[in-house]
């Protein structure tokens, strides 16, 4: 049953996606690209997306995917309702532990936030956030975000390069970035 | 209904949630100005308490600060107001895009396809800029950068067990509070031999 997989996902998704938006994104790589609910390059367009319009990444793809898996998953669900139920669903799922660790965990993690466990343990994830957000990096550098013929290839690492330049080194929004990238995909495509 | 504890902490919310792009970093801001500065809810200390739990909490960190700072106001509904405001936005705007702009649409319309093959390259840029601005937040050196390297290439490999993310926030975790615990014993030690001395 999609839904109750789409459920365990995201209460993992959830309760693990330690270091924000971009290193869950390794998470939701691994629990529903991996699986095959949504294709590679549906997951990177599902981040765009989520860079032009407001609010979480988290929120987002959760809404995008809840939608779109269950009518992937078998065609008994294409109808948009299920679609709609799908959304529901991961979009709650995906909040509910935040929900329940802010309210219950917060007033302790207040209290002992200079002892050696709580310290020691946020110590140990920060290079591990770092590893997860570049394994996010690593996984979408695929032929299905660059393409598979060397014209495609050649043509893609070199807006990938562009667009790494003007977010890193200037100020302009990375809004900016994805409408350039998209208006040279239009012309030289 | 306007002055209603409830419905302001739903409505100021929403507006964050409707107008921050960029994720949570961005919204943080936003969220101190209006709960600090113009509401008066929180003072900018006990802000900043909550935001410190906020962020060392799994989750998304737009949800966890509505939930701490509507936990903090009105209890139970309070958090389930403010959380409500942020995410309504976001599933709206979603759920629109998702129904009109679907992943056939996408792959059959010539010149959308186009755009989105731009677009691609440009998102995984977007998510290499972070590794490098989380990896100097995170005072990595030449010597721990060796952790983040293996992490990052053992998720990729897609290898049975050993490709699991969660694998590495509890190691992560468990590492680190040994690591910690073992810091302070031998600063003990030291303080204990200048005192024998």
């Amino acid at each position: 049953m999609i839904y109750l997989k789409l459920i365990w996902s995201y209460l993992k998704i959830g309760l693990f996606g330690f270091g924000g938006g971009y290193a869950m994104l390794a998470l939701i790589e691994r629990e529903i690209v991996g699986p095959g609910w949504i294709t590679e390059q549906m997951f990177t367009d599902i981040v765009a997306i989520s860079q032009m319009t407001p609010g979480p990444i988290g929120i987002n793809s959760a809404t995008y995917i809840g939608y779109v898996a269950p009518g992937e998953a078998s065609a008994m669900f294409t109808n948009p309702l299920f679609g709609i139920l799908g959304s529901l669903v991961c979009t709650l799922v995906v909040v509910l532990p935040s929900f329940f660790l802010t309210t219950y965990t917060s007033h302790f993690i207040t209290k002992h936030r200079e002892s050696a466990l709580v310290k020691g343990v946020f110590t140990g994830l920060r290079p591990v956030v770092v590893g997860l957000i570049a394994s996010a990096a690593l996984l979408l550098m695929n032929s299905a975000n660059f393409g598979s013929v060397s014209y495609d290839i050649i043509v893609s690492i070199i807006i990938c390069i562009a667009a790494f330049s003007v977010v890193f080194f200037t100020k302009i929004h990375p809004i900016l970035v994805i409408v350039f990238a998209g208006v040279a995909g239009l012309f030289i495509f | 209904m306007m002055n209603n504890i409830f419905f302001q902490l739903f409505i100021t919310f929403f507006k964050i949630g409707a107008f921050t792009f960029g994720g949570g970093w961005a919204m943080i801001s936003i969220i101190e100005k209006e709960i600090v500065d113009k509401h008066h809810w929180l003072a900018k200390d006990e802000f900043l308490d909550q935001l410190a739990v906020a962020q060392s909490l799994p989750g998304i960190l737009a949800v966890n600060i509505s939930v701490a700072v509507g936990d903090r106001l009105r209890g139970m509904k309070g958090s389930i107001c403010a959380a409500l405001g942020t995410i309504l936005p976001s599933f709206m705007i979603i759920l629109t895009i998702a129904i009109f702009l679907t992943p056939d649409l996408i792959k059959n319309n010539e010149i959308l396809s186009k755009i989105f093959k731009g677009i691609r390259p440009a998102v995984v840029a977007l998510i290499i800029a972070p590794v490098i601005t989380s990896a100097k937040a995170a005072k990595i050196g030449w010597k721990t950068a060796v952790i983040p390297i293996v992490v990052a290439l053992l998720i990729w490999s897609k290898l049975p067990v050993v490709s699991n993310p969660i694998l590495y926030i509890v190691l992560g975790g468990i590492g680190g509070y040994l690591w910690y615990r073992r810091q302070l014993e031998r600063t003990r030690e030291l303080q204990g031999k200048e005192v024998e001395k």
